[in-house]
Parts: structure tokens; sequence; C-alpha cells
């Protein structure tokens, strides 16, 4: 095939780009060398649009191992034990295909731990559907569940934490991000930096089909209604296979053979080589004939772009091999070596003994495009102005009953239900609270996560809306009782040739930059995804927020259960009243406008830090975190929770009762203590200038508000958990 | 007391039973599926997990694995072997066990906590266990039991039923039946009830940190029973 201007553009190269490879290689590339350079300048994989931002996020702390450029983070939990974590987005193949784009989402991320010599511990995921009436969305949130199961349950990972969401502007455009945390020693993390000449480069898994070809290419373009005909670039997941590398790969990791490894996740067999000659500032030489594949006369072109699962790249020590080749044997997976290292710094393919491709290496990394694309500001929007007449006729209890029916709010258990969340036996904190919780397995210690997002006030004002999101990851972890470490993020967003949402990513980025500097909440790993848009439609801007903290004893966790009748209900944080953008302005007064609530950083932090004190004073028996639905929402979910009730006295210092209850303000907890209690409890919050309400007192099993309203707790419970098991059997 | 428990390539609650089998005072050995000979058991275990990836009828792939012979010499000379949930799928495949596994009635995995009753309490497994009714934990997409009314009532009238999902104080019904199991059928014996096939995990039921301690329990009534 003659390759010229326009054969680049079909492979979503743009002109300049294609004049610019032409100018570095001082020819024309041939088809194999376009492929290779279409797979590496992807928005995807090198980050063009982005990269520019990304560098402003602080990645730097005390616990931080390894920050972002790595296959994941590192974070050091003490004690020569680390955490290796990251999340990833698989959006575009799992609209086109759910299960397969969902089970190998959730596969990648898992390759990306363990090839860092970490064995994984714990699967999360935060997934995002379109409106529950759109005619799609049922079939792709089953596929999807299904899909995280299938590869999740085989993996015999517990998925212990997620989040869904349900919003029109994803009706074209489904999020699937997943994350994975791993366990491995600190002395012994493997990188992907290839070192030294003339080292045997291994290729082990599965073999190589024609699956996935353009994969982080179809990620990095918008849909058009001809979305159908790109099935074929989805991945088939085997997560068996996967199981059996796993094994494998950990086997070998207990030796010291391995120089570098690294998966071959987004482009392959294309990106892996690349990036560990880049890293190691060397050359790579393969000889394609010894790759296995799967399928019979595979072009050099498709061997380098599949993007067939399960495979692993490894530099070796020399004379390791036969010692490397006796494991991956006993799992039954292919082992061949392809290749060796160079000093050549260029990357040179043959095929049938004839040299196929021929690049230097910083071609394709370092002279990647980077784009300064052009974005616009977001104004504050104004206030809206609530009329007290409209809050009148509303009565409160019918309130509740909506919200927590709501799709966003209501129980999510028909979902993690299909997950298995107790395999490996340390899971000591379940799905459905603020964060899930895996003790370290043979230790006292235990690690916390949780995934967040709050699309909706990083639509309403993006600044405004990225704080709240790490802010919300680090409440989520003090709620279990663990000290917040560091953040992953998944940044899902339109098209960043669309100026707008170009802002609505730069402005997401600054606020995440901003709190994670504050909290002392580095992020240590992350992922873009782009070009969620179909047509010009894109979806409401959703920075995910992966938070990860630890909890040194994990006889100190703490859950959102109501404990015991007659303790005490406290409010953590002051309830300034803000109803704009809360799901109680949006779904129950149909009002879209307005800013989202303020975020106070000193507060937050402030908040925060006093309640990890009470916890470690053992003065908390319960708490939960104060989000969408207001101070109600999340006392009723802990009165479910608990199968207890509360009597409620609203304090007497604000507003209106709809507006106390409902409002979002922003850094605010509920918290259970025993009578007994009290002083010292009061005390410690007052030394800290933290603001509480004395909310109520818990009682047998319902719910009064100032002794007059009041309703069962089995009715609550029932409005939340039915709304999602009758949408999905109907 | 010793156990063997069995690795497959694609076992992965064979951890957690290791765990667990030591925690209550057995000497416990993996085994590799591709090894010939058991070491000497007091116990077998066959682990949960996905044994041969299971893209074919789960477990059927195991049960022809080399090591399954020995197991299956071992269980026929009267030895004591226990299957948990794709273990259980395993032993009804070689036919230790009457009866299949479907998948779940509402063709989803389910991972939750489950009652169970204790049918029969004249076997080793469940000798001396004073409830009635123990708090499990499921995890499978292929629980479903099923047999032909010929077998169901040669296990019936041999008291081969082992236990039954129910409620949590021990009433059968169908609203307890996660999987569509006939007679919500949670595990089964064969019928010297030397071999135990089921679906729930004891093995993280055994600290008051994770769902329960009914495993516990079952786990240390199962030791004492075999001295």
């Amino acid at each position: 095939m003659i390759v010229n201007e326009q054969v680049a553009v079909d492979h979503g190269l743009k002109k300049d780009e294609y004049a610019k490879i032409c100018e570095l290689l001082k020819r024309t590339p041939n088809i194999t060398e376009l492929g290779i350079f279409s797979a590496m300048w992807n928005e995807h994989c090198s980050y063009k649009s982005s990269r520019l931002h990304l560098k402003k996020l602080p990645t730097k702390g005390k616990k931080v191992i390894q920050g972002p450029g790595e296959n994941a983070g590192v974070i050091d939990i003490e004690d020569n034990d680390a955490i290796v974590f990251k999340i990833e987005s698989h959006n575009h193949p799992s609209f086109i295909e759910p299960y397969q784009g969902a089970a190998t989402g959730v596969g990648g991320i898992m390759r990306d731990v363990f090839t860092m010599g970490a064995r994984p511990i714990a699967n999360l995921n935060s997934i995002h559907f379109g409106s529950p009436q759109h005619k799609k969305t049922k079939n792709l949130l089953r596929g999807v569940v299904h899909g995280i199961g299938g590869y999740g349950n085989c993996m015999g990972v517990p998925t212990i934490a997620g989040q869904t969401s349900f919003d029109s502007s994803y009706n074209g455009n489904i999020l699937v991000n997943a994350m994975t945390l791993g366990l491995v020693k600190k002395d012994k993390i493997f990188y992907s930096k290839a070192a030294g000449l003339n080292k045997p480069v291994i290729y082990v898994g599965s073999k190589t089909g024609r699956d996935g070809i353009h994969g982080a290419s179809m990620a990095s373009a918008s849909f058009d209604e001809k979305i159908e005909e790109k099935k074929p670039t989805v991945q088939v997941g085997d997560p068996f296979t996967e199981k059996l590398l796993l094994e494998a790969c950990l086997e070998l990791m207990a030796g010291d053979s391995i120089i570098a490894i690294q998966d071959m996740g987004a482009a392959g067999l294309t990106s892996s080589s690349i990036e560990m000659a880049s890293k190691g500032n060397l050359g790579i030489e393969i000889n394609l004939n010894k790759v296995p594949c799967r399928e019979t006369k595979m072009t050099p072109y498709e061997i380098m772009l599949s993007e067939s699962q399960e495979r692993m790249l490894i530099v070796l020590e020399n004379g390791k091999e036969e010692q490397a080749k006796k494991i991956f044997d006993k799992w039954n997976l292919d082992f061949a070596v392809i290749g060796k290292t160079t000093k050549s710094k260029k990357i040179e393919l043959y095929f049938d003994e004839e040299k196929v491709a021929d690049i230097p290496v910083n071609t394709l990394v370092e002279n990647s495009p980077m784009y300064d694309r052009k974005w616009k500001k977001a104004k504050l929007p104004k206030k809206n102005k609530i009329k007290k007449e409209d809050l009148k006729h509303l009565k409160i209890i019918d309130v509740l009953k909506k919200i927590l029916a709501n799709p966003n709010v209501c129980s999510k258990e028909w979902i993690w239900q299909q997950y298995d969340h107790t395999v490996m036996g340390d899971t000591i904190q379940k799905p459905g609270g603020d964060a899930g919780v895996v003790r370290v397995h043979g230790t006292d210690k235990a690690v916390a996560a949780s995934v967040d997002s709050s699309a909706i006030y990083c639509w309403a004002h993006p600044l405004t809306g990225g704080k709240q999101v790490v802010c919300e990851s680090f409440r989520n972890l003090i709620s279990v009782g663990a000290k917040p470490i560091a953040i992953t993020n998944c940044l899902n967003f339109g098209s960043p040739e669309n100026e707008e949402n170009m802002g609505e990513f730069v402005e997401c980025v600054q606020g995440i930059g901003e709190a994670s500097e504050y909290l002392k909440f580095p992020v240590v790993s992350g992922n873009v995804s782009f070009y969620n848009q179909t047509k010009e439609e894109g979806i409401k801007p959703t920075p995910v927020i992966g938070g990860v903290g630890l909890i040194k004893n994990y006889q100190n966790m703490i859950t959102m259960d109501f404990k015991e009748v007659d303790n005490l209900v406290l409010v953590i944080g002051k309830t300034e009243g803000h109803i704009d953008q809360s799901l109680f302005a949006r779904n129950i007064l149909d009002e879209k406008n307005g800013p989202p609530p303020e975020v106070n950083l000193f507060n937050e932090k402030n908040n925060g830090e006093t309640l990890l004190k009470l916890i470690e004073n053992n003065l908390i028996k319960s708490a939960h975190d104060v989000s969408l639905g207001g101070i109600i929402t999340s006392v009723s979910k802990m009165c479910i929770k608990g199968k207890k009730g509360i009597n409620i006295k609203k304090p007497k210092y604000l507003i209106n009762e709809i507006e106390y209850f409902f409002a979002e303000d922003q850094g605010r907890y509920i918290i259970e203590i025993n009578k007994k209690d009290f002083k010292k409890v009061a005390d410690i919050l007052n030394k800290n200038a933290v603001h509480f309400d004395e909310l109520g007192t818990i009682n047998e099993n319902e719910l009064y508000i100032n002794d007059k309203t009041k309703v069962t707790i089995d009715e609550l419970s029932t409005s939340n958990k039915s709304w999602l098991i009758n949408y999905m059997s109907k | 007391m010793k156990s063997s428990v069995i690795t497959f390539p694609g076992s992965n609650c064979d951890r957690d039973m290791d765990v667990a089998l030591k925690k209550f005072g057995f000497k416990n050995k993996m085994v590799w599926h591709a090894d010939a000979e058991l070491p000497k058991s007091d116990l077998v275990v066959l682990p949960g997990g996905f044994s041969y990836g299971d893209y074919l009828r789960c477990g059927s792939m195991a049960s022809k694995s080399k090591i399954m012979q020995s197991v299956i010499n071992f269980a026929n000379s009267g030895g004591m072997v226990m299957g948990i949930c794709n273990g259980f799928q395993i032993l009804v495949e070689t036919g230790l066990v009457p009866g299949v596994l479907l998948r779940n009635k509402y063709l989803e995995f389910i991972c939750k906590n489950v009652f169970v009753k204790i049918n029969d309490k004249k076997n080793k497994f469940f000798k001396n266990v004073d409830n009635k009714v123990l708090k499990f934990h499921i995890a499978h997409n292929e629980g479903n039991y099923f047999c032909t009314n010929d077998q169901l009532k040669e296990i019936e009238d041999n008291n081969q039923i082992a236990i039954n999902y129910c409620d949590e104080n021990g009433k059968i019904e169908d609203e307890f039946n996660p999987n569509g199991s006939i007679k919500n059928i949670a595990g089964i014996f064969n019928k010297k009830k030397n071999v135990l096939g089921m679906m729930p995990h004891p093995e993280r039921m055994i600290d008051t940190s994770l769902s329960g301690e009914d495993g516990s329990l079952f786990f240390k009534n199962l030791i004492n029973n075999l001295k």
C-alpha cells in the first residue's frame, strides 16, 4: 500500500502531523511505520492536548514512591509494604460492545498493576450511563456490569466499591472507568525502563490476533452514525489467561531475572516496545516472525497494531531465558524471544528477513505533537433566588422518599451483588459504604479506597467542581477512619478541539490541582479520555477521582450504619443552605441553573482532620459524609444500613427546614457518638474551631423530625432499594 | 490433621481455604493439578474459582485433570472430600455426587450472605454443630442445582441433602432461594457421606471483621470430627 496524505488522514492523523512525520524521518513512511506513528501520536497514547496541563498537578509527597509516568502510581504504607494503583477509562469500546469493552477495561487496569510486581487486591469502578428512559441505557448497564463481573470475578480479585450515575449527557457516550489496587513489597517493584545492550526481549501471554486493531485511535475520535462498524476495534477479553499471566509473572518476579516489564495495552506491541526503549534511552530490534500469532498470514502492520489482550513484553537478563520459559510453560502460556535491546535508539522491525520499519524512538515519543489548545474560561453562574413559597407546599418526607429513590442516590446493590466482593478473605468493608476497605493480608493494616465524581458541579463551574471531587474523595476515606494518602484521576471530557470542552478540562484540572495540593493528597497516576462525544454533543465534564488511604489498625475502621439506640447524632461542618445544583433543586424544583456549592479547602482539611482525631480517640460509633441529597439523605442511609431510627431536632440557627435538610454545602459529615462522650467530642471540635450541630438521638426504627413528622425506616429502605431492581426487571 | 487443597490453574479461593484450614489447626498442603499423587491427607478440598476458565461447562475440564483420578480413588476408598463452589461443580462433573449445576435462575452472578439449614447431622461434616441454621456466603454464577426426579427421590431417601437455602429461622421457601436450585439445595453428599459438595464458602466467614463467624463453627467442628 502506498502511503500518502490521505492514508495518513484515514489513520486519524492531521495533515500537518503527517508532514511532521515525513520531516522527522526525512522520507515517506511505509504503511507499517505510518500505523506505528498513528498509534503513538493519537490522543489516547500521546496526551497531546492534555500534557501541558497535567504537568501542573501536584505529584509528589512523603508517601509517594512513584508518581505518573509509569504503568501505575505507587505509595508507601509502611513496613516495606506499598500500594500500586491506577484508574483507567474504557469508555468508547464499552459503548460499542458493553460486555467486552468493560471486561477488557478491568483486565487492562489489573495488568497495569501486576506489571509493577503487585498482586491486585481490590477493584473499583465508576460507570456512567444515559438517562434511564433512553432506549440503550438498560442494555448498556447490564452488559457493562456483566463484563466487569465476568472479568474481575474470574481473576479472584474483589470489587470493593464503585459509583454509578445516570445523566442524559451520557446517552451517546457512556463512561466505564476501572481502578485496581495492588500490594507489593517496596523493594520488589518492577518498572518499564529497559537497560543494557543485547538483552533478550521476551513476549509472553496470549497469542496475537486481529482484534482491537486501531483501538486506541478509535478511542481518540468522536462517535458518528457509523459507530457500529467499529465493533472489530473492540478487544475480546480472556480473564482465565490473565489469571495465568498474573500468577506466571509474579512467579518470575520472585527471582531476579527481569530488567524491565511492560504490559501490552493500548496500541499493543507498538507502545510497549517503544515505551521500554524510550525510558531506557535504547533501541529495540524485533523479528516479527517470532511473535506468536493466533491467526495465519498476519502482516507486520497487524501484528504491531493488534490490541489482543493478556500479553506482556519483558526485557530479561542474559541467560535467564530457560528458567523463565519453564515458568510460562507451567502456566501453559506462550513464551517467545522476539528481539533484543540495541544501542541504535531506533525501533527496528524485521519480517520475512526484510526490514519493515526503522524509526528513531525519540520521533515517536519526545517529538510527538503537543498542543496548547484554545480554551474558554467558565463564568461562575449567578445564584438562583428560590422562592420560599415554592418550598412551602413540599412535604419533607415525600421529597426524601423521592430523593432516596432517585437513580443517582438509590441503592446499587443490584450491581455490586454481581461482583465478587469477598474473595481473598480480607474485605472488611463491602460496597455500599463511603469507601471499600481491604486488610493488608496477614497484618493489622487496612487500605481504604473510593471513586468519586460530580459531573453536575463540574458542568456548572469546572474549577469548583474539580476541587469538590478531590474533597469528596478525601471525605469518603476519612469517613471510614482512613488517613488519605494519594489519588489517581480519570479525566473524561468531550472534544479538546472544542474551546468550551477544553476549558472544562483545563479548569477541572486546575481545581483538582489546587485541592490536592492543599489537602496534601497528590496525584500519582491517571488517564485522560477525550472525545466522549457524538457528533457535536459532548458529555458533562466528568473527572473521576480514585482516592486511597490507610487504616493503621483495621479494628478501628468506621462504618456508616447507626449502631445503638440513644446515641447522639451530630453534623460536623456548617450548613449554609446551598441549594443550587443540588439533587433537590434539579430534581424536585426542576431548577438546573446556578453555581455549585462553594469549596472551602481550609474547612475541608480542618473538619476532616478533626474527625480523624475523634476516630483515633475511639469516640466515633459511625460516620458518613454529607453529599448528594444533603443531611437528611445521609442520615436516612445511616438509618437504613443500621436498621435504626432517629429523632431529629432541626437546629434553630438557620433558614427553613427544606434548605437545612437538602442543601449540599461541602465539608460536612454526620457522626454518631455515645451520650457520655459528648463533652469530650464537643471539646475537641471546639478546640479545633469546627462547627457542629446536635441533630438528634437514635431510636428503634422511625425517623422523626421535630416530633411532628415521622416515617418508618422500612418505608425509606423500600424507596431506596426498589428503584434499580424494578428498573432492571421491567 | 492433614489436609490438601488442590490448585487448578484458575482456582482463586485456594489461598482463602489454606488460610481457613490452618487457622483451625489443619496441617495443609497445596497440591498442583498436574501432579499425579495426593499427599497423605485426612481431608481433600477442591476450592472455588474458575479451574480452567470454565468456558466449557464449569468444572468439566478439571474433572479430567491428572490429580482428579487420585482424588476420585481417595473418595471411593472412603476419604473425606469437600468441594466448595467451583469445587462442587467439579464434583458433579466427576459423578462423585449426583446432579448438575446450571446457571443461576436470573442469569446473574450473585455474591451475598445467605442462610442455610443443616439437613443432616449424621456425617462427619456437620455432626455436633449446635446450630440448625448457619449464615454462609455465596459467590457464583452457576449454582442452580438440578437433578432428575429419580435422582431426587434417591437423594432424599438416602438423606443426601446436606444444606438448604432458608431464612434466618430455618424456613425453606422459594423467596430464600438465591439461584433457583431444586428444593433450595445448597449442598449435597455422596451416598456414604464422605464427599460433600456445596456452593457456599465457609472460608469467607472465619472472623468477625468479615461477613461473620459461622464458617469458624464449621471448621472447628470439622477438625474435631476428623480426630
